[in-house]
């Protein structure tokens, strides 16, 4: 059991990286990876919101979609779960936990429709896992966007002052920089 | 051409304002599964059925629905869309389905739906919100068959799965894989920007040319966003400050 957890965890964060090899989230990890900080405070705020709506989403589709042969509307279910939820959970951490919603609160509004989000929730019920194993991939999953996105914004940081041509400014060089990345993460891929 | 005629509204959805190529919407989708033609074709005329048929319904209801749920109530209509062409895929072509797996449901987060709910549908009549979202969806299409065709020649050497190009050509199979979808977008980009600060110099009007901001952009705002400081935005702010 842990090794199978253990796997999960490595290959969802690693080996099958959410942002470089699915292209889920890529509305984030382009827009809000300008400085290192930021973009940690959005992985964070993006672990925290992947692991619980794939507990929610798991919970509702082990003990309320399939009892009722329901399973079809996972979809339409699943994204108002997750809307309803972020809603909820910035709601809760601005009135009881002030610290972390001044850490995180600027991001979770952002994450409402973040496709990796429903993304990790259908793959849960795609790949058969129970609670415990989805909860394990939303968390590997959301610790792979974190790392991905911090990297970029470390080399984004760098390459603020260099000199590009003009049609490769903003956005193409990010691409660009992404794609490498994807290749760096590819060599990944051998690990299990 | 009239304004929200039927052709006009096809010929903007097409060519004005692309969704991939002006607009820069929905990246997501675009980048995960131009892997070829082909899939490039389904996934575009899968998202245009449901962006018609959403449109359709969203501007038939524009009156009933509140204001301030709007978003949800659009995003229930479009989930249940994609649910019913996703159920019809499965059914009738099961080699697509599998195909595009994933990333059919995720059409529900697939911002051009949304946004056409938000900026035309929910404003206009019936008949002229079908063919936006008919006009849109084509110009969808077009773009992903187009980038899907790209990275299928020049990573496989085959052009909807023929092969075209001569035994001696080597495939350059990165660009199936998950990096070549960066790098032909990178290309598309670097275009883009070449065209807007092309006309910006000869001071035509290029707002409509957008940054865009990859996957999905319910939460995402221009601030939010990217911006994508082209050179001629970059003097032209200097001159200003």
């Amino acid at each position: 059991m842990v090794k199978e957890l253990l796997i999960i965890l490595i290959s969802s964060s690693l080996v099958s990286n959410v942002v470089l090899s699915q292209f889920l989230g890529l509305c984030p990890f382009l827009g809000v990876s300008r400085k290192i900080n930021t973009a940690a405070g959005m992985g964070t705020a993006v672990i925290f919101v992947i692991t619980l709506a794939s507990a929610v989403a798991g919970g509702i589709y082990k003990y309320i979609l399939t009892p009722f042969d329901l399973t079809y509307l996972q979809t339409i279910v699943f994204i108002l779960v997750i809307a309803a939820l972020v809603q909820f959970v910035e709601m809760f951490l601005k009135k009881f936990m002030k610290s972390l919603y001044q850490a995180l609160g600027v991001y979770l509004p952002l994450i409402t429709t973040n496709c990796a989000v429903l993304g990790v929730a259908l793959t849960n019920v795609q790949k058969n896992y129970g609670i415990l194993e989805g909860i394990v991939n939303g968390f590997a999953t959301a610790v792979g966007f974190t790392i991905s996105i911090v990297i970029l914004a470390g080399i984004r940081e760098k390459m603020e002052y260099n000199d590009i041509p003009e049609s490769f400014q903003g956005m193409p060089i990010v691409l660009i920089t992404a794609g490498l990345m994807a290749i760096a993460f590819c060599g990944f891929s051998g690990l299990l | 051409m009239k304004e929200n005629s039927a052709a006009e509204r096809l010929k903007n959805g097409i060519l004005t304002e692309n969704p991939t190529f002006v607009l820069m919407l929905g990246m997501c989708p675009t980048l995960a599964v131009t892997t070829s033609a082909v899939n490039g074709l389904g996934m575009g005329l899968t998202t245009m059925v449901v962006l018609a048929l959403s449109n359709m319904f969203i501007s038939m209801l524009r009156k009933v629905i509140p204001d301030k749920v709007r978003i949800p109530a659009f995003i229930v209509v479009i989930a249940s869309f994609v649910t019913v062409v996703e159920l019809l895929l499965k059914a009738f072509i099961p080699f697509l389905y599998s195909a595009l797996g994933l990333y059919i449901p995720l059409i529900v987060v697939n911002c051009i739906i949304l946004g056409r709910a938000e900026s035309y549908a929910s404003k206009n009549g019936v008949v002229s919100s079908l063919f936006d979202g008919i006009g849109m969806g084509l110009g969808f299409t077009a773009a992903l068959t187009i980038i899907g065709a790209v990275r299928e020649l020049i990573g496989a050497g085959e052009l909807f799965g023929y092969h075209v190009l001569p035994e001696s050509y080597v495939p350059c199979s990165i660009f199936v894989l998950a990096p070549g979808a960066f790098f032909v977008l990178a290309a598309l980009t670097a275009i883009q920007n070449k065209v807007k600060i092309a006309g910006e110099r000869k001071g035509k009007d290029m707002s409509k040319i957008q940054s865009g901001c990859g996957g999905d952009c319910l939460g995402c705002g221009e601030k939010n966003c990217a911006d994508r400081r082209t050179g001629a935005d970059q003097r032209k702010e200097e001159n200003n400050g």
